[in-house]
């Protein structure tokens, strides 16, 4: 399944607005995720200290 | 895979929400929960952060097996009214997105286990993961009305994925937490196929009351229901929890077997509310919270 922009049903700018959105989701996840791996490590070398 | 073949047009590109969606995140919060449960209850200390990371991976693995079973269950989904809203046989979302971010949050999941917990762990995630996508969902679903029995084995993993990330090894009263959830599964889903039925009929699953008639799951729910009290009552006969737990576990499951009797030895009448079977669902919910949290409290302050 494909997104058509030929399409005159096609809305490019709501199409552009929701792609925005997952992408900004998807930063905030991966930098989240990075803070957490970092924690993750501290707390490990203190376990293992 | 199943495909819908009443799937709308993509319209637009799919919503983060879409994504949220695919991971059944109600059905996340009872995993989330007993998982929590079998975490705080395992003997021993586990660092607060590890312990939230543990959680979180129980929880995105479970999105992920709820994103696989959304994929591969698209058509199903089309032809049933509770579910045709889906982001999948709705059209917002494409199945190869689906397949792909289910996939990618399994593999993701079983890593972070790894990562904060123990390989033992890992292992018991990958287990339950692998169970629900192709055990229960390819394999049983389609095939037995018994799918929810063996099935249901699947969401009854997280206590013990919980225990072992703190222990790493398996002990007795985790498995009697899986053997809660595993009992606890078919009266809770057979009370809702039950005034959901039609539902079921339409996109040929063979769920209890399709097959083998109301009269027949009934009794099975009032069986299960007295089985699950037994199972319930173990933890505190066998020693492993308190008086906390044995009270909580007696009254509630003393209610369960009721409301299951009440069920189980009703007829449906013309213009059938289906009131007991509401009541029912919606209490084993209830019951699942509050047994699990007597769990927690019991170990915390043993009487």
């Amino acid at each position: 399944m494909s997104v058509n922009p030929d399409d005159p049903q096609f809305d490019i700018v709501e199409y552009r607005k929701r792609q925005a959105s997952r992408a900004k989701v998807m930063a905030a996840l991966l930098a989240a995720f990075a803070v957490l791996f970092f924690f993750i490590t501290i707390a490990k070398m203190q376990l293992y200290a | 895979m199943a495909q819908s073949p009443t799937m709308s047009p993509l319209s637009s590109s799919a919503d983060w929400r879409d994504l949220y969606a695919l991971t059944k995140p109600r059905v996340m919060t009872l995993v989330v929960f007993t998982a929590l449960c079998g975490l705080l209850a395992a003997p021993g200390h586990m660092h607060p952060v590890l312990a939230f990371s543990s959680i979180l991976a129980i929880a995105l693995g479970g999105g992920a097996s709820g994103a696989l079973n959304q994929w591969y269950e698209a058509g199903i989904d089309a032809k049933m009214k509770r579910t045709q809203d889906r982001p999948l046989p709705a059209g917002r979302l494409d199945p190869r997105t689906a397949l792909q971010f289910g996939v990618g949050l399994a593999a993701f999941s079983v890593f972070l286990m790894w990562f904060a917990s123990n390989w033992h762990a890992a292992l018991w995630l990958t287990a339950s993961i692998l169970f629900y996508v192709f055990i229960y969902t390819i394999w049983l679903k389609p095939r037995t009305p018994q799918n929810i029995v063996i099935g249901g084995a699947a969401g009854a993993f997280p206590p013990i994925i919980g225990w072992v990330a703190v222990t790493g090894t398996l002990d007795v009263y985790p498995v009697l937490m899986f053997l809660l959830v595993f009992m606890w599964t078919p009266p809770h889903f057979w009370a809702l196929s039950l005034f959901v039925r039609m539902d079921y009929a339409a996109a040929d699953i063979p769920m209890m009351p399709v097959v083998a008639g109301e009269g027949p799951t009934r009794k099975q729910i009032l069986l299960y229901a007295i089985l699950m009290a037994l199972v319930a009552l173990a933890p505190w006969a066998l020693g492993y929890a308190g008086l906390i737990y044995g009270v909580v576990a007696s009254v509630m499951s003393l209610i369960f077997v009721a409301l299951s009797a009440h069920v189980g030895l009703r007829r449906t009448v013309t213009d059938d509310k289906m009131l007991p079977e509401k009541r029912l669902f919606a209490f084993s919910i209830l019951y699942l919270f509050l047994v699990f949290g007597a769990i927690v409290a019991d170990h915390w302050w043993k009487l």
